[in-house]
C-alpha cells in the first residue's frame, strides 16, 4: 500500500539526488577540459551549461562562460532550480514529505547531505576549493545511495524511487551525448586530432566512465565505441540501455505485485526493445542527434505516463 | 501552557529543595552525576544537539522565515518522578479524563450538567469550540478524546495542579520519545544504574488504542492513517514520526476523498478505505463542506461519513469545548458531577472575568495575576501581571473591560524547578509536565511525559515557541 503522493515524492527525491550528482560530474568534466586546454575554455563551459539543460536561465544571469560563473550557477545558485544545491534542497523536501517511507539511515543521509552542502556552499566557491566541493557532492550522494541500497526493503517504495533515478540518469546521459554528438560523428574532417581525444575523454569523464571504457573496449578512444558504451552497453550503469533495463525490471515487480499492466509498462518495454535491437551503426546511419532527440522526448513521455498510471497526483 | 508570572518566592526544587537537601528520587542519579567530568557533560550536550539536527527533529515557528526549522533545546539533566508520585498523578489524571469524556458525551446529547445548573448554559451555546454539528452524534466506541495531554505543574512536595487539559490535538509526544532515545544513546550506563520505566511502547499503545475505537462495522485489523496539514506545519516532524512508529500511512487532505460512503486515500493501486483517522488538523479545517469552506487541509464530506458511523476521527470533532479555559474553571464541578467524587488533582484557582465580582478583583490585582484569553494557546495573548510594565497592564485592563468574558485570571504560582546544565554548572529552572493519556475501552498513561523547561533564569515561560526547552522525564520503577 503506497500513497500516490508518496510514490511521486520518492520518484522526485531520487531524480533530484541523481541530478545533484550529475551537476557535479558535469562541472568536473568541464574543469578537466579547462585545465588541460588553455584555449576555448569558454566553448567548453558553454557546452557544460547546455548539457545541464539550463542554457537559457544561465544566459539571463551571466554574460561570461567561465569556471567561476558556470560552477556557481550549476552548483551553488539557488535561483537555478537544477543546481546541485537546489536539487539537494528539493530532494530533501521530498524526502521529508515521504519520510515515513524511508529508513532512518536513508533519511539521515539525505538530511546530512543537505546540511553539508548548505555549509559548504554558504559562501561563493573559491576556485582552489572547487575540486573539493565537487568531491563533497559526489561523496554525499554516494552515501545516500549506500544507505538506500543497504537498508531499504525491496518493495514498491524502492521501485518508484529507483525508477526516478534511472529516468533522470537516462535523460542526463542522453543530453551529454546530444550536446557533443558532432564530436562523435565519423565524417568530420578533424577526426583523430588530439582535440578529439580531449573531447571524447570529457564525455566519458562526465559520466564517470573514462576508466571503465578501457576495460570494455580498446585502449584507443573511438567515437562509435564511446557512443555504443553510453547508449547500448547493458552493463555500463549510466547507459540508456542499462537505465531502461532497470526501469522495466522495477515496473515488472509492480505489475506482478499489483497484478496490473499499465500503459507505462508498454512504453518502457518498447523503449528497451528498441535499444536492445539497435546497433550503433544503425543509430549513426539514421542520425545520432535525431536518435537522441527522440529518446529524450520518449523518456519524458514515460515520466508523464508513470505519474498518470500510478496516480502520483 | 505553563505561564504563571515570575518567581518571586523561592520555588520548590525537585532535586534539592532549599530546606531538605537531596530528594530521594534523585539519589541514584546524583551518585552518577558526582562521578562525571563536567567537560564531558558539556560535550554530551553538544552531541545531543547534533543528534537532533541529524534526525531532523525540528519544529517550524510561524512568521519566522530565518529560523524556518529550529530545534527545541534539549537539556540532558532528567526530570525524575518517583513511582509513588506517579501513581498518585495517574489516578488523578484518569479520573479527570473519564470526566472529560463523560462531559463531552453529555454536552452533545442530554446536557444534564446544564439542566442541573452546574455549568452555565451560555458558556456552551456561545462557545466557538462547541460544534452544533456534533449534537446527537455517537462517536465510534463512544470515545471523544482518544489522546489527551494534561498539563501539570508542581509547587511543593505534595502540591500538584492541573494547568490545562489539551483535549484537541495535543502535541509533544514525539519529544518524549526522542528525548528518551537521545538520553539512552548519550548515557547508556546511566540506565543500568537507575531503573527507569520505559516509554518507547507509546506508538504501539497508540495504535492499539486507536484500533480499539474503530467503527463497529470494521472486522479485523482496521486501516489507520495520520492526517497532517503538511510538511510546512510546525508539528510535521511529530506527525511523520508517529505515523512511522505506528506503521500507518501519513496522509494529507489532497490524498483523501469520500468514495462510496467511506473516506479513502489515493494509492498507487487506486483508492483504499480508511477506518480510523488520527487527525492533526483543527476542527475548522476538517471538512470544507461543514466547516471552513476555504480549507484545503481536510476532506470534503468526511463529516457525513462520520455521522454515518463509517470512520473514527481521533480526537472527535468538538472536543475543544472540554479544554476551553472558561470550562476549565468548572472542572472541579464537572469531575464531581460525573464521577461522584471530589477531584483528586486540583485546579488552579481561576477567576472568570465574565463574573462582575471576579472582574473587579482581577482589575484590582492585575499586578499579581496571570490573565489569559479563554481561547488562546501557546502563551500568546496573555498578561503576566508581575512581569508586565504599568503601561502594559493599563492597556490590558482596557481590553479586559471591553470584553470580560474573553478572559480568565489565575494567581502567579511558583512553579517547581529542576536543574539544567548551564555553562556554569547545574542551575535550577522552572518546569511543567505533560503526560499523555490514551483512551479507548480503557485509559492508559505511559509512565513519563513531556517536561518543558524555561531556559532563562527566573522565567516561567516554558513554551517552545517562546524559548522553552525540554527534558527527558523519568518515572522510577520503585
Amino acid at each position: 500500500m503506497l500513497l500516490g503522493r508518496t510514490a511521486n515524492g520518492l520518484y522526485w527525491m531520487n531524480r533530484y539526488i541523481e541530478r545533484a550528482e550529475n551537476m557535479a560530474r558535469l562541472v568536473d568534466a568541464g574543469l578537466r577540459m579547462a585545465l588541460t586546454r588553455s584555449q576555448n575554455a569558454a566553448e567548453e563551459w558553454t557546452s557544460v551549461v547546455v548539457s545541464a539543460g539550463v542554457d537559457v536561465a544561465f544566459a539571463n544571469r551571466h554574460d561570461e562562460y567561465s569556471a567561476a560563473t558556470v560552477s556557481d550557477f550549476l552548483i551553488r545558485d539557488t535561483a537555478n532550480p537544477s543546481s546541485a544545491m537546489s536539487s539537494m534542497e528539493t530532494a530533501r523536501m521530498n524526502a521529508r514529505m515521504v519520510r515515513t517511507a524511508l529508513t532512518r539511515e536513508t533519511w539521515e543521509s539525505i538530511n546530512e547531505a543537505w546540511m553539508s552542502l548548505k555549509r559548504t556552499l554558504a559562501k561563493p566557491i573559491d576556485a582552489r576549493d572547487l575540486p573539493a566541493v565537487l568531491d563533497t557532492i559526489k561523496r554525499e550522494t554516494a552515501l545516500i545511495r549506500g544507505a538506500f541500497y543497504g537498508t531499504m526493503l525491496r518493495n514498491e517504495i524502492f521501485d518508484f524511487a529507483q525508477i526516478g533515478t534511472y529516468v533522470e540518469r537516462a535523460d542526463n546521459t542522453a543530453r551529454i551525448l546530444d550536446v557533443k554528438y558532432y564530436v562523435l560523428l565519423p565524417s568530420i574532417s578533424w577526426v583523430g586530432s588530439s582535440l578529439d581525444n580531449y573531447q571524447w575523454e570529457s564525455i566519458l569523464r562526465s559520466v564517470a566512465a573514462h576508466r571503465s571504457y578501457r576495460w570494455v573496449y580498446d585502449a584507443e578512444y573511438k567515437p562509435t565505441n564511446i557512443a555504443d558504451y553510453l547508449i547500448l552497453n547493458p552493463r555500463m550503469p549510466r547507459s540508456l540501455t542499462f537505465c531502461y533495463r532497470f526501469i522495466v525490471e522495477h515496473l515488472g515487480f509492480r505489475a506482478a505485485e499489483y497484478g496490473q499492466r499499465l500503459p507505462c509498462h508498454d512504453l518502457a518495454e518498447d523503449m528497451l526493445a528498441k535499444l536492445r535491437a539497435g546497433s550503433i551503426k544503425d543509430i549513426f546511419d539514421t542520425g545520432l542527434h535525431e536518435f537522441l532527440d527522440a529518446f529524450i522526448a520518449s523518456n519524458h513521455r514515460f515520466g508523464e505516463q508513470i505519474a498518470k498510471d500510478y496516480r502520483f497526483y | 501552557m505553563a505561564v504563571q508570572g515570575s518567581s518571586r518566592l523561592v520555588a520548590f526544587d525537585e532535586m534539592k529543595p532549599a530546606e531538605a537537601g537531596l530528594r530521594k528520587p534523585y539519589s541514584a542519579y546524583d551518585r552518577w552525576l558526582q562521578d562525571q567530568d563536567p567537560a564531558r557533560l558539556t560535550e554530551k550536550m553538544q552531541d545531543a544537539e547534533r543528534v537532533f539536527r541529524k534526525t531532523g527533529i525540528t519544529f517550524a515557528v510561524y512568521g519566522e522565515v530565518e529560523a524556518a526549522e529550529r530545534l527545541i533545546p534539549f537539556d540532558i539533566v532528567p526530570r525524575i518522578i518517583s513511582g509513588s508520585e506517579w501513581r498518585r498523578l495517574t489516578q488523578g489524571i484518569e479520573q479527570r479524563v473519564q470526566a472529560l469524556n463523560a462531559f463531552l458525551d453529555d454536552i452533545y446529547h442530554r446536557q444534564e450538567i446544564l439542566k442541573a445548573g452546574r455549568v452555565p448554559k451560555e458558556l456552551i451555546a456561545g462557545n466557538e469550540a462547541f460544534l452544533p454539528e456534533m449534537i446527537g452524534v455517537k462517536p465510534p466506541a463512544g470515545v471523544y478524546t482518544h489522546i489527551i495531554g494534561v498539563d501539570i505543574v508542581r509547587t511543593g512536595e505534595d502540591e500538584f495542579y492541573v494547568l490545562e487539559d489539551n483535549a484537541r490535538t495535543p502535541s509533544g509526544v514525539s519529544y518524549m520519545l526522542e528525548n528518551r532515545e537521545t538520553m539512552m544513546q548519550l548515557f547508556p550506563e546511566l540506565f543500568q544504574q537507575v531503573k527507569v520505566r520505559p516509554v518507547e511502547n507509546y506508538p504501539q499503545l497508540l495504535r492499539q488504542s486507536l484500533a480499539a475505537t474503530r467503527p463497529e462495522g470494521v472486522k479485523g485489523t482496521p486501516t489507520i492513517a495520520v492526517l497532517t496539514p503538511g510538511s510546512y506545519n510546525s508539528a510535521y516532524f511529530e506527525h511523520a514520526f508517529l505515523a512511522d512508529q505506528m506503521g500507518v500511512e501519513l496522509v494529507e487532505g489532497t490524498d483523501l476523498r469520500v468514495v462510496d460512503g467511506h473516506v479513502a486515500m489515493r494509492t498507487t493501486e487506486g483508492y483504499k478505505r480508511i477506518d480510523v483517522l488520527y487527525r492533526r488538523v483543527d476542527d475548522a479545517f476538517l471538512d470544507p463542506l461543514t466547516f471552513r469552506a476555504d480549507s484545503a487541509l481536510g476532506v470534503a464530506g468526511i463529516m457525513d461519513v462520520y455521522r454515518a458511523g463509517n470512520i473514527t476521527i481521533a480526537n472527535a470533532p468538538g472536543t475543544g469545548i472540554a479544554d476551553d479555559k472558561a470550562i476549565y474553571s468548572y472542572m472541579p464541578e464537572i469531575i464531581e458531577f460525573y464521577t461522584g467524587r471530589k477531584a483528586m488533582l486540583e485546579n488552579i484557582r481561576t477567576w472568570r472575568c465574565s463574573e462582575p465580582d471576579s472582574l473587579a478583583y482581577v482589575l484590582e490585582h492585575l499586578g499579581d495575576l496571570v490573565v489569559k484569553e479563554v481561547h488562546g494557546s501557546g502563551g500568546y495573548g496573555m498578561l503576566v501581571g508581575p512581569a508586565a510594565s504599568k503601561k502594559e497592564r493599563e492597556a490590558f485592563a482596557a481590553k479586559l473591560k471591553a470584553k470580560p468574558s474573553n478572559y480568565i485570571a489565575q494567581p502567579t504560582l511558583s512553579l517547581s524547578t529542576c536543574p539544567i546544565l548551564t555553562e556554569k554548572g547545574l542551575a535550577p529552572r522552572h518546569v511543567d509536565l505533560r503526560p499523555f493519556v490514551l483512551v479507548s475501552d480503557r485509559i492508559q498513561i505511559v509512565p513519563g511525559g513531556l517536561t518543558r523547561v524555561a531556559l532563562k533564569e527566573g522565567s516561567l515561560v516554558v513554551n517552545s515557541s517562546q524559548g522553552g526547552g525540554t527534558k527527558d522525564t523519568w518515572v522510577l520503577d520503585d
